[in-house]
């Protein structure tokens, strides 16, 4: 199996990668080079095999619902201190259009 | 002309009423000062990990049980992946393949018919933040403002099969849930606050047809009065669409309020691959037999079992019962009034609390659990009008000075000011004789034959007793001396 | 002192031979002396290490130290420390400033031990060669001209030429183990679950464990004492007892110390793959095994050969998702140019992340998009499955499993940088560990052609302690892991 150009670009859409013609087109080779490798698998009959999500055979521990008691004010001020663009406590991007 | 059939589904996010977030341990309160309850998971730094609340998952124990769901032994969560500014993870945790509640139903009162819905699923998720937009006046031109307080809020969502076939039932099912998840305690059911929002999947077909119609799915309607007028609007948009020859295309549509009309959405258009897999970071959550049966065991009873013990314990109308259930608060209002009242006067207080005191809080804009009369109070009350002690009128004089002081019974009322109903006839004689001395033309018209007469005569006594006077006795007197 | 291990370090501080401000700026001069050579470093920030060793002197004064107080740690450029820039090697973080502190990094903080700086590594912990890090390329203290190996090829680097007593990698498919191979060092990458990633930034949250660099495997015990441990905020994180991981090194060296151990050699890493000059070396090592008391016997992990298949469908899948969070918004690189809310996002997603990242992110978009899930997605996992159960089975008869760690010395930089399939296969022996969530460890076990060669050492769940006292009594006759590159030795 190969992909397509067509395939990379809206890939690259789906992941917010911006990419150009010539990157889309280059990106394609290497791409189908790396799945060659991972097409390996489908040799393999997995049939009734589980899928492995985690690497250890554990359940979800819960947590008491306990609100922490931060200053909220300071804090905000330290992770707005990392953004792009802030105002009136608001994280601020181009407009979002619904 | 054809004939079509509206088919309806809902999707209801309720948020769990936590006070801390689903996998954060930031408070859920609502109100705060934009991302002031946003903490370092809540605004996915790199390097943080969730932690489930368990709280959240004994909520949606508490809602597959009453709703005779199954509760799944083992359900996962899974990421759904997409770019949104107030998705600061660029993906969702949810449930996907295995949701931790499955199936069940619920059942609706539409007028006088109940029916049943039945429920698809209900699964844990995590609420996302809130884009404000220049329009609402929170952000520089060109911009959206985000707020991430309501970001890692759990959700319940709760799928409904397509089930109801009318904007009226559409409604109904609504109201249904709505009270159900604040009876089981685990929402608080504001709306205005977001806190139970529906997603309605309309679609429609000529009658008779087996297929299904194309569905739109109308987003986020937080109040039933949009709910019924974004179906209405929605449905008659489809039908006129396909009279005219149109086809519908699968869409996520917007409710305006102030315009009545549905519009699809542009923006997500594009993004409907949301690539779920299971979360890596969470681990499958598991729930054994001894949990679920221990939450079952404290739970409340339940607004369709107490609706039928109201009607066959009670002997009330099978409306009386669907009021008195609408909220947990009100049903144990209720109970509370006729413990004291007893339970023959059980009629009697569901009269006075739909009644009296409904109409009061209405005026006050109050809930029940704000009234200013306790149930003890309106219970003595009933007490003192069904065994005569007092008259109607004077009992709405005692149901006032009830609700100005919370410390006081009726009794004390009825006692301090002299309200008790006057029973003794040689009293009653003695008001009645002077009645009539001093209204002899009524006298004279009431034997010409002028029943109406009889009746302001009946007044004038009352009016002499203050209303104190037995109105039954009053009227067997005055024939009596009249005759 | 630099030649030095840490329970001689421990020692010189509690004695007083030196104050931990003596030793950090050691290490800082060390570090301003020769990391231009090899570009190991991303931050150093030596009065935040001063502060600390100061702080660390007075703890020794009272009395309090412990077995970490006061010596300086580098820390892969992964762990967030707050205060510190975080960078993950890429420019997407160029100015991240972390509020906070990974668990690893205060664990260490709470055992005294400096942090004596951030260490460079591949963008985003993808790559085998530290090639791909925005900070530039890290060089091989053996050889400048060759790559160090990766991710964690700064830790590798600073260690081998000692700007670090030891340092913190993280390994997620041979990203402590392959580097620890290239640059003579030990590396151990624990049992999945067992050191929290609280604070780690996510490159596959179901491989990535954090572990350790240092020269020798009781340094390493050392380490992953301090560094093990339950962690309430991390899921995944085991609540288990807490365990000693010196106890069977710090045992009396008996005449044969690993009598009745069993030692399995897959045959899958004695296949054709590897260079001929490292496997003469493994051979050579398993008769030091032998000698040493250890059982040898033939094993088999059939299912092997898909582990890099299955790796490079889980890791970017996991990754497309774990990255999405890098868009410009809260933190990090937003584009100077954009019309609209989607320009801004793909525009500094292009922008912030190099090629290999965009490689990976792409890979796993699509193995996770409609339609491709099933044949791609769950395969891969079930072809985990089937590695996890083969392990499982060679353990019902082995202790531990022997071969290398990478199929070929260090390569020169740039030699596989154009060819993505190429590097991935270097990590062909250590991707399987990773996708079953079991402990390995690398120790040097001799030079070919002048550049070291690493023995991989695979244990069962849990077996750190067991895994680190065989790398041990390997080290106590075969001293290998002592050579110092001499370009570094001054």
């Amino acid at each position: 199996m190969s992909l397509t150009l067509e395939q990379v670009r809206r890939v690259a859409h789906l992941a917010r990668i911006e990419i150009s013609d010539v990157e889309a087109s280059s990106t394609l080779g290497q791409l189908n080079e790396i799945f060659t490798l991972i097409e390996k698998m489908q040799a393999v009959d997995t049939q009734g095999i589980e899928p492995m999500a985690h690497a250890q055979e554990m359940v979800q521990r819960l947590r008491d619902d306990r609100p922490e008691t931060t200053d909220p004010g300071q804090r905000r001020e330290a992770f707005q201190a990392l953004a792009p663009e802030t105002g009136d406590g608001l994280y601020l991007v181009p407009k979002v259009i619904e | 002309m054809k004939e079509w059939e509206i088919v309806i589904g809902i999707e209801t996010h309720v948020q769990l009423a936590t006070r801390a977030k689903i996998f954060s341990a930031s408070p859920t309160a609502f109100g705060a000062g934009p991302n002031l309850q946003a903490n370092a998971i809540d605004i996915a730094l790199p390097g943080v990990l969730p932690v489930l609340n368990k709280t959240a998952v004994e909520f949606a124990i508490r809602f597959g049980l009453a709703t005779g769901s199954d509760i799944a032994p083992c359900s996962i969560f899974a990421r759904k992946n997409y770019f949104y500014p107030d998705l600061p993870k660029g993906y969702q945790i949810s449930q996907y393949e295995s949701p931790v509640v499955v199936g069940g139903e619920l059942a609706i009162q539409v007028g006088k018919e109940t029916r049943i819905v039945r429920l698809t699923r209900a699964h844990l998720e995590e609420d996302a933040g809130k884009s404000l937009h220049e329009a609402a006046g929170h952000s520089p031109r060109g911009k959206s403002g985000i707020d991430l307080n309501r970001a890692g809020t759990p959700l319940l969502e709760i799928v409904s099969e397509p089930d109801m076939r009318s904007s009226a039932e559409a409604v109904a099912y609504a109201r249904a849930l709505h009270a159900l998840v604040r009876w089981i305690g685990i929402c608080d059911g504001n709306m205005q606050e977001g806190s139970f929002r529906c997603d309605a999947n309309v679609s429609v077909r000529p009658l008779g047809q087996r297929d299904f119609g194309t569905r739109r799915e109308i987003k986020n309607l937080n109040s039933f009065r949009f709910l019924q007028q974004a179906i209405d609007y929605e449905v008659c948009w489809q039908i006129a669409t396909l009279e005219d020859g149109g086809e519908i295309e699968q869409a996520t549509v917007l409710f305006d309020a102030d315009s009545g009309e549905t519009r699809a959405m542009r923006s997500k258009e594009d993004a409907h691959d949301y690539r779920y897999f299971p979360d890596p970071d969470l681990l499958p959550l598991v729930i054994d037999r001894a949990w679920v049966d221990r939450i079952r065991a404290e739970l409340p009873e339940l607004p369709a079992a107490k609706r039928q013990r109201l009607v066959s314990d009670y002997g009330l109308s099978d409306y009386d019962a669907v009021v008195l259930t609408s909220s947990q608060e009100m049903a144990a209002y209720f109970e509370s009034a006729v413990a004291v009242a007893g339970k023959s006067n059980a009629k009697i207080c569901a009269n006075w609390l739909m009644g009296e005191l409904s109409a009061r809080l209405n005026r006050e804009g109050r809930e029940i659990d704000a009234t200013p009369l306790s149930a003890s109070q309106l219970g003595g009350l009933v007490a003192r009008i069904a065994d005569g002690t007092i008259s109607t009128p004077v009992a709405r004089q005692v149901f006032d000075a009830l609700c100005e002081d919370s410390g006081v019974s009726a009794d004390e009322i009825i006692s301090r000011r002299g309200l008790r109903q006057i029973s003794d006839s040689d009293a009653l004689e003695e008001i009645i004789d002077a009645v009539l001395t001093a209204n002899r033309t009524m006298v004279d018209e009431f034997r010409a034959g002028k029943e109406k007469a009889f009746n302001a005569l009946v007044g004038q006594a009352m009016k002499a007793s203050k209303g104190r006077a037995n109105p039954h006795q009053v009227n067997e007197l005055l024939r009596r001396k009249l005759s | 002192m630099i030649a030095s291990n840490l329970q001689q370090l421990a020692e010189a501080l509690i004695r007083k031979t030196i104050s931990s401000v003596e030793l950090t700026q050691l290490y800082l001069d060390r570090i301003a002396r020769h990391d231009h050579q090899l570009n190991a470093y991303i931050t150093v920030d030596a009065a935040a290490s001063l502060a600390q060793a100061r702080w660390a002197d007075q703890r020794l004064a009272k009395g309090e130290g412990g077995p970490l107080t006061g010596i300086p740690i580098a820390h892969k450029d992964i762990f967030c420390a707050a205060g510190w820039r975080t960078t993950c090697g890429s420019r997407m973080l160029d100015n991240f400033v972390s509020p906070y502190d990974a668990t690893v990094i205060r664990r260490f903080a709470e055992a005294g031990a400096v942090l004596l700086g951030k260490t460079n590594m591949d963008e985003f912990a993808m790559g085998s060669s530290n090639e791909t890090s925005f900070f530039g390329p890290v060089r091989n203290p053996w050889d400048v001209s060759c790559v160090p190996g990766g991710s964690s090829g700064g830790s590798a680097a600073a260690v081998a030429a000692r700007l670090a007593p030891a340092a913190t990698g993280t390994d997620t498919g041979g990203s402590i183990r392959q580097p620890a191979a290239l640059c003579n060092l030990t590396g151990l990458k624990p049992t999945y679950g067992i050191v929290s990633r609280w604070g780690m930034i996510a490159f596959a949250s179901s491989l990535d464990q954090a572990g350790m660099l240092a020269p020798s495997a009781a340094d390493c015990a050392r380490l992953l004492n301090v560094m093990a441990g339950f962690d309430e905020r991390d899921s995944t994180s085991l609540d288990r007892p807490t365990e000693d991981y010196c106890r069977e090194i710090d045992a009396r060296q008996a005449d044969k110390p690993l009598a009745g151990l069993k030692i399995g050699l897959p045959k899958q890493f004695f296949g054709a793959g590897s260079d001929p000059q490292v496997m003469r070396l493994i051979e050579a090592a398993i008769v030091d095994y032998q000698t040493l008391g250890a059982e040898i016997v033939d094993t088999s992990l059939p299912n092997m050969d898909l582990s890099v298949a299955a790796y490079y469908v889980i890791a970017p899948a996991e990754a497309s998702s774990n990255l999405a969070r890098f868009d410009g918004v809260r933190y990090g690189y937003r584009t100077p140019v954009y019309r609209d809310l989607n320009e801004m996002y793909s525009r500094s997603r292009a922008e912030g992340f190099g090629a290999e990242v965009k490689r990976r992110l792409l890979i796993g978009t699509y193995v996770l998009s409609h339609g491709y899930y099933d044949a791609y997605y769950l395969q891969a996992q079930r072809i985990r499955r089937l590695i996890a159960n083969d392990f499982a089975e060679a353990f019902r008869h082995c202790d531990l499993l022997l071969g290398p760690t990478s199929p070929s010395t260090a390569f020169k930089l740039g030699a596989k940088a154009a060819d993505p399939v190429q590097m991935y296969l270097s990590d062909i022996y250590t991707i399987a560990v990773n996708l079953a969530g079991l402990p390995g460890v690398s120790i040097p076990c001799g030079f070919a052609d002048g550049l070291p060669v690493g023995l991989q050492l695979i244990g069962n769940y849990f077996s750190e302690a067991r895994l680190l006292n065989a790398a041990h009594r390997y080290q106590q006759s075969n001293p290998w892991h002592l050579r110092l590159p001499p370009a570094f030795a001054e």
